[in-house]
């Protein structure tokens, strides 16, 4: 429905443009401040161009991160996507089973990411965790601390654990939207399970399922808390994400001005990926209007 | 295609019925002819959804059976049924072509490609669409999306039944009569029974060989079109069908008059011993209005353009009389006659058959 | 009081809603917007509201200009197809609602509330939630909360396309009644040729976003201007056959010919249309100026007390309306008859060149 023009309105969002001011573009201009210049944090700059920018650029140290950033987004978005999805279409649709289900979807949601975490680090310990001692005594040599691969498992399962969720709800509430007659319809043509999925399940979700990957792509591309907590990058930099290896350079090594080049790049990434996916995802749904 | 026979049916929404209140469904007991064009026709609330669904299958009566031709389908699953289904808002595979969504019900049961093709197209050429065969469904008005769900409907061969439910709520008069007209056709052509549900009379009785009228979880009726509007077998019947429905007055009934609030009345036929409430019922379209009869006040005067409707007071209740086209509405103090043998007599809102005079 | 149009025209992204319009509606009048799916009843009520606004054009209402006026400051009510109520208010409540907002006296409230709703037949209702009434009362209340406020203009959007068959019987039967008593202006927007004629007022029938006619109901179902307004106010759709008038003889179809007196003569010779409706068509003759088609019945439907014969004439489809329970077999042979003062006559431009004798008379 069309809505009535009213320029006054635009009076409404001055209290959001001024709060979205203090807390997003004063900050990130400080930051695009510390990127071009060489600064000890003693209020000192010295003016370095573009110089930082450059050093990042071809930063091994920084590509590495960025690959492993890379391979951790698309396996958990494999995972978990298909798994939501998944699991959504198994909840029940109605009654106290339905209810207890989404309550118990949502507590791992609830839970503070560095709770998530330590929760993690505990667990997976080989000397009291509970996973960490169950593998160790049944004779499966497992220890995150010490082998790369096992601490890659640990976080992957750790983030399907606590992100899931979120695309299983998603899922379910768009599966909720559909009206009983298609299926009744579907019953009558005597479609298979997998046609009911392809052709009602699977459209009326594309909407949910944009916001669902979307969200999990941003949310995992800036990942920091869990992996840090529990493995803290380690061992040896084979968990360093992104975020992770800003921090280490920011704070661990006062290195601000490549730190700073670093955010606006990583910043700049995120928007870039999220837009194009966008973009290309609307683009589908045109598409297949036609 | 089968005939279905509805044995002692019965269905309650409450795992202990108490007692017939408690029914949404009460028993009925009947058969339906292979071949026949049925509409279950009632307000809404008055079952005639429940029983589809039991019909479909989405239902299991709480008692009785449903029986496909020979077979027991009472507790057999949709799927299984082998009907095809036309819903109130159009249900269609939004991401396929309109040619996919028709040849979708085939190509579940494994037929072959030209087999589809051809029935397709035949199908496509019945409601028109040929023309759009490759667009997909999604951006399609909601005429057009009914359309193929009607297609759909239509497009196997060997159904037992074909189900409507409400099909045409969504579509403009104009559009309403060439798909009504297409669907006679269609059966007409294929011979598939069909079972179409509405509230609409002017649907149902187009649409339908045999009416049934439901009303409270009960068949009231079940009939021709031209039975229900001569001979309403209930007072709700004669209400429903009919627009605006059949006058109704208590009355006396001895012999061939009947007495209302102190008025003599001719019957066409006799009637004796008639006890519980007596009632007579007169349709507009045999109303008379003259100078002879009963007296009858004006209060409104609509016209139809095919005809009017006046609506005013007589014996002390409010009367609706039909004057056809070109006839004169009379002054106001005008009086109304009867057509003795259109006057049935109902007691205790069932109708009374009566005897020879 | 009065609603005027003055060249109210809609377009948006270059799409017309809505062509420039002319039209007045005056107090304490019934008016139906009649017109097919998207034919602009909605956007001309949203206009009339003030819910949109005219990209073309002024609004008037007692000649004052209200043009770009809000919805708030204006005396209007509006009642939609959906049942729209306040799930959490009584009857009682959701009718006194828009009283409240204006602030009025309570003693002034509950008399307007109880009023309304006995006006509406809503008395007993008045302490139960909307969502325990039938459709019917449901928008019952609907229509008391849209009136308790005394809105100089009421609109009513399809407001019984959601009912049950006999319960929009039941209240388009009392609309008018609810009407008088209001003294408001109405406008009512339906699909239906039979909704508009059973209200009555005055009709204005719409076709892609363009008010084709406007005038009392019965006067534009009887001398349509135009081939769009007859077909639009007929159901079923009017039928059409090919005309020529060749000097003091009409010929119909292929072979019909009829006399071209009254309204015909005066008519320059050369090609019509002529339209005729299906009640119109009989099974047998009447007098002896009736012209014969004949055709293969296509299908028949029996609505109890009258028969639709849908034909098949070399001239083309046509359906007929007759009296009576008349079982013929699709495909057998039948003779209809039309009388010629039942013909309408329409240029080749679809405007109406002459209009049926009939009409002129009734």
């Amino acid at each position: 429905m069309e809505k009535t023009l009213n320029n006054k309105a635009w009076f409404l969002v001055l209290p959001v443009l001024l709060l979205v001011a203090f807390s997003a573009i004063i900050p990130l201009m400080t930051v695009v401040n510390y990127s071009v210049n060489d600064t000890f944090g003693d209020n000192q700059f010295f003016w370095a161009g573009l110089e930082w920018f450059q050093e990042m650029v071809t930063s091994d140290r920084l590509h590495e991160a960025l690959g492993r950033q890379v391979i951790f987004s698309a396996v958990i978005l494999a995972i978990e996507v298909p798994l939501g999805i998944y699991i959504a279409l198994n909840m029940p649709k109605g009654g106290v089973w339905s209810s207890v289900c989404l309550v118990l979807m949502a507590l791992p949601l609830l839970i503070p990411f560095n709770v998530v975490g330590t929760i993690w680090q505990i667990f997976g310990r080989v000397d009291i965790g509970l996973l960490g001692h169950t593998l160790a005594a049944i004779g499966i040599d497992y220890n995150y601390t010490n082998d790369p691969v096992d601490a890659w498992i640990t976080v992957i399962v750790m983030d399907v654990w606590h992100w899931t969720s979120l695309v299983a709800l998603l899922c379910y509430a768009g599966l909720q939207s559909i009206p009983n007659a298609y299926y009744q319809a579907a019953k009558v043509d005597q479609a298979s399970r997998w046609s009911i999925f392809r052709y009602i399940e699977l459209p009326k979700m594309r909407g949910v399922l944009l916001i669902a990957v979307l969200l999990r792509f941003m949310d995992s591309f800036m990942i920091y808390t869990e992996p840090f907590v529990v493995t803290g990058g380690g061992p040896g930099n084979s968990t360093t994400f992104l975020s992770i290896d800003l921090v280490k350079m920011a704070i661990g090594q006062f290195d601000l001005g490549p730190a700073a080049a670093f955010s606006i790049m990583y910043f700049l990434v995120i928007q870039l990926v999220s837009w194009v996916f966008y973009t290309v995802m609307t683009n589908l749904d045109k598409e297949e209007a036609k | 295609m089968a005939k279905i026979t509805l044995s002692n049916l019965a269905h309650s929404y409450l795992p202990q019925p108490k007692g017939e209140q408690d029914y949404a469904l009460k028993k009925l007991d009947h058969v339906w002819e292979d071949g026949g064009a049925y509409a279950l026709l009632g307000s809404s609330g008055c079952g005639k959804t429940t029983l589809l669904n039991i019909i479909s299958g989405l239902l299991k009566p709480s008692e009785g059976r449903v029986l496909f031709g020979d077979r027991d389908v009472t507790h057999a699953e949709t799927a299984e049924r082998n009907i095809a289904q036309v819903f109130q808002f159009p249900v269609v595979y939004d991401t396929m072509t309109v040619r996919q969504n028709l040849a979708f019900p085939l190509r579940n049961r494994g037929m072959a490609a030209p087999v589809i093709a051809r029935r397709v197209d035949q199908i496509a050429r019945m409601i028109g669409m040929e023309a759009m065969l490759d667009r997909k469904a999604r951006g399609l008005t909601a005429d057009a999306k009914q359309k193929i769900s009607l297609g759909r409907g239509m497009v196997r061969e060997d159904v037992n039944a074909i189900l409507f439910d409400e099909p045409l709520t969504v579509i403009d008069p104009l559009m309403k009569w060439e798909l009504r007209t297409q669907l006679k056709t269609l059966h007409r052509e294929f011979g598939h029974t069909m079972i179409y549900v509405t509230h609409d009379q002017t649907e149902a009785l187009t649409f339908a060989d045999k009416v049934v009228v439901m009303y409270d979880g009960r068949v009231v009726q079940m009939g021709m079109p031209a039975e229900l509007f001569e001979k309403p077998a209930h007072t709700f019947v004669g209400y429903f069908i009919g627009s605006p429905g059949m006058n109704i007055f208590d009355a006396e009934v001895e012999g061939n008059v009947a007495t209302v609030a102190g008025h003599q009345v001719p019957l066409g036929a006799a009637y004796s011993g008639l006890s519980g409430r007596v009632q007579i019922g007169i349709r507009p379209e045999y109303s008379l209005l003259g100078d002879q009869g009963l007296p009858f006040a004006i209060r409104r005067v609509e016209d139809v353009g095919r005809h009017r409707i006046v609506r005013g007071e007589a014996l002390g209740k409010p009367m609706n009389v039909i004057l056809p086209e070109g006839m004169p509405v009379p002054a106001s103090d005008a009086r109304v006659q009867f057509l003795a043998d259109r006057v049935n007599v109902y007691a205790d809102d069932w109708r009374v058959e009566g005897g020879a005079l | 009081m009065a609603l005027e149009f003055k060249g109210v025209g809609r377009t948006v992204n270059g799409q017309t809603h809505i062509e420039p319009t002319d039209l007045v509606l005056e107090k304490g009048t019934m008016n139906v917007l009649l017109g097919p799916t998207s034919s602009g009843k909605t956007s001309l009520m949203r206009l009339m509201a003030g819910l949109d606004q005219p990209t073309t054009g002024h609004v008037f209402w007692d000649g004052r200009d209200v043009t770009g006026m809000r919805v708030q400051d204006r005396q209007v009510a509006m009642v939609y197809q959906q049942f729209i109520n306040y799930p959490a208010m009584s009857v009682y409540e959701n009718i006194a609602s828009p009283l409240r907002l204006k602030g009025e006296a309570q003693d002034v409230i509950d008399r307007r509330v109880r009023e309304t709703a006995e006006m509406l037949k809503l008395t007993p209702m008045l302490s139960r939630k909307p969502l325990e009434l039938s459709g019917g009362q449901q928008q019952r209340c609907a229509l008391a909360r849209a009136l308790v406020k005394g809105a100089g203009l009421v609109l009513l959007d399809e407001p019984l396309a959601n009912l049950d068959y006999k319960l929009r019987e039941e209240l388009r039967a009392e609309i008018p009644r609810i009407f008088e008593e209001s003294g408001a202006i109405f406008v009512y927007a339906t699909t239906e040729p039979e909704e508009a004629l059973l209200l009555g007022g005055h009709t204005a029938t719409l076709w892609e976003g363009r008010i084709t006619q406007f005038g009392p109901t019965i006067e534009v179902y009887r001398r349509p201007v135009d081939m769009v307004t007859a077909r639009v106010f007929s159901d079923p759709p009017m039928n059409f056959v090919k005309a020529r008038k060749d000097g003091h003889r009409l010929h119909l179809g292929a072979g019909a010919q009829v006399p071209a007196d009254g309204a015909f003569a005066a008519l320059a010779d050369g090609d019509y249309l002529a339209g005729f409706r299906a009640n119109h068509l009989h099974l047998n003759t009447h007098s002896g100026d009736s012209v014969e088609f004949r055709g293969t019945v296509g299908a028949i439907e029996i609505t109890g007390s009258e028969t639709f014969i849908h034909l098949d004439t070399p001239d083309g489809t046509a359906v007929g309306l007759v009296h009576g329970v008349h079982n013929l077999k699709p495909g057998e042979g039948v003779s209809v008859w039309l009388e010629p003062s039942h013909v309408y006559l329409f240029g080749t431009d679809g405007r109406l060149a002459a209009p049926a004798s009939y009409a002129l008379s009734a």
